[in-house]
């Protein structure tokens, strides 16, 4: 391929991408996403590719593209077919001939294989008439089913690496930054620190070679929001890393994505080979003069390493504990140096703000929070998958408007927000707004939702996160080490009907304990799935203590 | 002379280079802050949380670990809030669900208040404060031990929990332990550390067993200067 050495040679390059497609060519977009591959979407790729090789099809009658995922993972596998935009939920192999013959030839709609609305139980025929999809802002997943991830030219189509043109050759370092800054971008890892104010520090700090940093450890039971941006749109974080790189005045990246995500380092990995290629990325990006390269450092998957101190100490080549925070890697990070690190979903913000600008940007969402949120939206609900909302709309909508409510017509219990870091609220709190701010007033991170029916029993959720952080603390530090094993004990103790009646006033107590004397964030929030808990649903632990009663009969010990 | 800064620590003003931390200008001012795995020896780790104090700096105020916290002008430091001592509280009981006999834990839990641990005990010895492993590795500069597992199971370990071979048995991880879990002993011209041998040196000319071989070659290997000049005692050199 040949080197992409100016502005206008970018455009040139997508004109002719452009002129070489036409819109109007049928188009089979299938997920391969990780959720997709799971139910077996590889399946009906070959069997696709198989079908349209039997019927000798050309290229202009039908193509297939392989796509990263849409979000709708409840109905998959999904295939949309263009240029109708014709929505096919779980589709299996044997519909492929008839969707090849029907649809994609004769552009008949088979009924069976739309989605059926279930209030109405009228199907609905095109992908984002969906009343999922409706209600979501979908900024940067929305281009996931229109792009092969591993295909650059399509990414281009799509105005890709029009913002870091912008950047390099219309735009001061400070501008940059400046731009960000207006935007209000937040971090969007869970912390929601202002993305522009890293920058800034980590542009004035001193010390070279300065590093920049995309944290793709997303270790949260439940999550998979990060995965599925750097699966499906891996060249919107390579763009915004590089734009950052611009701004912040920094040569070299690494890019710190867990092992256990196969799919997401192939696909950034390809992304990265092909931005290279392209002139996109390396040494004189577009005959700019600006050189910027990054690596890939694969982690073994614990859920500590996406703390930034434990994570620079991984990618150092040490054992990943986490550093005590009192000098922030903005000033000394990764080998002591100056790093900005920014969680995978704050990097692909970055196009998107450059392309629209920070007025646009900040005409989304609430005072403090701006733009949209991804979420991974599992647990008791009818539309599990990945949704993008704008900052603002109540955790209510996303519930019943967005995923369709509880499943089997059970009652909402609790909604479970931020991973491991958050916490659970109940129906009461239904009505608060997707917000950084409001959110942590009642005890909150901002990440994956988890909701819960009414056969959920709450101690048993505070045990399994509790778990969950006991086996993944590093163990450097005591109150996190020795208080989230204790908190441990005595959970389990509660919930096999030996609680103590002074055990919740030990919780509690040791729960703030443990927040104010440990080490990093992950002891400094782990007793968060336990507090609000025992905040929201305290009767239920007591009649685990008092009256050896698991109300929602999951505790086996209290239910025979 | 480095540049002196001014704070206050419990009320009371008190002038410390800067780059010190706050444990070490608390120390120097005769304030005591219970702590267990700072050595001065060592560079700052912050592990055992018994030494955090609440600051306020500006409007916040927030608890940090002393002995990472270096000083800094107007600081302020409280070393006995309710904060502070709910934390070190629960620390101290923590470790006592390790290790409930050493003295020099019933003395921080009598300094605490605290007259048993609430929680279960499981005699581990062991309160993990890495003051070994850190010595081994900054001071001793051999790395001979390090930590195995995460969380709740981890260990002091050799590697592959074998005999260490980097080790030079100079016993400095015995020396710096606080509660001291490490056995040493020297029989028969063996010294023994934590269940493994190493053969001393005797000196050529009191034939008294004075070193272990192995640190004796270390020496040698690292001032290069011929292992015979360290087979004779200090006394009798």
């Amino acid at each position: 391929m040949k080197k992409i050495k100016s502005p206008e040679e970018l455009e040139q390059f997508r004109s002719e991408i452009q002129a070489g497609r036409n819109p109007k060519t049928p188009c089979i977009a299938i997920c391969a996403g990780t959720g997709c591959l799971a139910l077996g979407s590889d399946k009906i790729i070959d069997a696709f590719k198989e079908e349209i090789s039997k019927q000798g099809l050309d290229t202009d009658v039908a193509t297939i593209r392989e796509t990263g995922c849409p979000g709708f993972c409840e109905q998959g596998p999904i295939v949309v077919i263009y240029p109708e935009e014709i929505c096919y939920l779980r589709v299996a192999e044997k519909d492929v001939p008839e969707i090849i013959s029907k649809t994609v030839i004769n552009k008949e709609v088979i009924e069976r294989l739309a989605y059926k609305d279930p209030t109405s139980n009228k199907r609905i025929i095109k992908n984002f008439d969906i009343p999922f999809y409706k209600k979501q802002k979908r900024y940067i997943i929305g281009n996931n089913i229109n792009i092969d991830p591993r295909s650059i030219e399509d990414y281009i189509a799509t105005d890709g690496y029009s913002a870091l043109s912008k950047v390099l050759f219309n735009m001061s370092q400070e501008n940059v930054i400046e731009e960000v800054t207006k935007a209000n971008l937040r971090g969007r890892g869970g912390g929601g620190f202002p993305t522009g104010l890293k920058w800034k520090a980590t542009r004035k700090a001193k010390g070279k070679p300065k590093y920049l940093i995309c944290n793709a450890n997303e270790g949260d039971p439940g999550a998979f929001n990060d995965r599925a941006v750097l699966e499906g749109t891996p060249h919107s974080v390579l763009e915004g890393m590089v734009i950052g790189s611009y701004g912040i005045g920094c040569h070299e990246g690494y890019i710190y994505v867990q092992n256990e995500y196969p799919l997401a380092v192939e696909n950034i990995t390809i992304a990265i080979e092909k931005a290279r290629e392209l002139g996109l990325l390396g040494k004189d990006i577009m005959g700019s003069g600006f050189d910027f390269d990054v690596v890939i450092v694969r982690g073994g998957g614990a859920f500590v390493c996406g703390e930034e101190t434990a994570l620079i100490s991984s990618i150092e080549g040490r054992s990943g504990e986490p550093r005590a925070r009192y000098v922030f890697p903005a000033e000394r990070g990764l080998y002591n140096k100056p790093t900005n690190i920014n969680n995978v979903e704050t990097w692909a913000n970055i196009p998107l703000i450059i392309n629209k600008g920070a007025e646009w940007y900040r005409s989304i969402g609430t005072e403090n929070s701006k733009g949209t949120k991804i979420f991974a939206l599992v647990g008791k609900i009818n539309n599990t998958g990945l949704v993008e909302i704008p900052m603002g709309i109540t955790l209510r909508e996303i519930v019943y408007d967005i995923g369709g409510g509880i499943p089997k017509g059970r009652k909402f219990k609790a909604v479970q927000v931020g991973g491991p870091s958050g916490g659970c609220i109940p129906e009461s709190h239904l009505d608060l707004p997707v917000d950084f701010d409001a959110l942590s007033e009642v005890g909150l991170m901002i990440g994956g939702m988890i909701v819960m029916d009414d056969l959920t029993c709450m101690v048993d959720v505070a045990l399994y996160f509790i778990k969950f952080l006991e086996e993944e603390s590093c163990g450097k530090c005591t109150p996190c080490r020795e208080g989230v094993h204790q908190m441990r004990l005595i959970l389990e103790r509660i919930t096999e009907g030996n609680g103590k009646k002074e055990d919740l006033e030990t919780i509690e107590c040791m729960g703030k304990a443990i927040i104010d004397g440990s080490l990093c964030g992950l002891g400094g929030t782990a007793p968060n799935p336990v507090l609000t808990t025992l905040r929201y649903f305290r009767d239920e632990y007591e009649a685990h203590i008092k009256e050896k009663r698991c109300p929602a009969g999951v505790c086996k010990a209290l239910t025979t | 002379m480095a540049e002196m800064v001014t704070l206050t620590i419990d009320g009371r003003e008190i002038n410390a280079p800067a780059g010190t931390t706050i444990l070490e200008a608390a120390t120097d001012a005769n304030i005591y802050i219970p702590h267990l795995c700072s050595n001065e020896e060592l560079a700052p780790y912050g592990a055992c949380r018994l030494c955090m104090v609440e600051i306020t700096q500006g409007e916040r105020a927030r608890l940090v670990a002393s002995c990472i916290f270096e000083v800094a002008d107007g600081l302020e430091v409280e070393t006995n809030t309710e904060r502070v001592l709910n934390v070190r509280k629960l620390v101290i009981e923590l470790l006592l669900a390790r290790n409930n006999k050493h003295p020099a834990l019933r003395k921080i839990a009598d300094e605490l208040g605290v007259k048993e641990t609430r929680f279960p005990v499981e005699q581990k010895g062991c309160i993990l404060c890495g003051q070994c492993v850190r010595t081994c590795r900054e001071v001793v500069g051999v790395s001979a031990i390090g930590f195995s597992g995460r969380g709740i199971t981890r260990k002091v370990a050799t590697p592959f929990m074998e005999f260490p071979p980097d080790c030079i048995a100079c016993g400095s991880c015995v020396y710096v332990c606080p509660v001291q879990f490490i056995p040493m002993k020297e029989e028969n011209g063996v010294r023994t550390i934590k269940g493994f041998d190493y053969p001393m040196q005797k000196c050529s000319k009191c034939g008294r067993y004075f070193a272990p071989k192995k640190q004796l070659e270390y020496f040698s290997k690292i001032t290069n200067l011929p292992l015979e000049h360290f087979e004779t005692c200090v006394g009798c050199r």
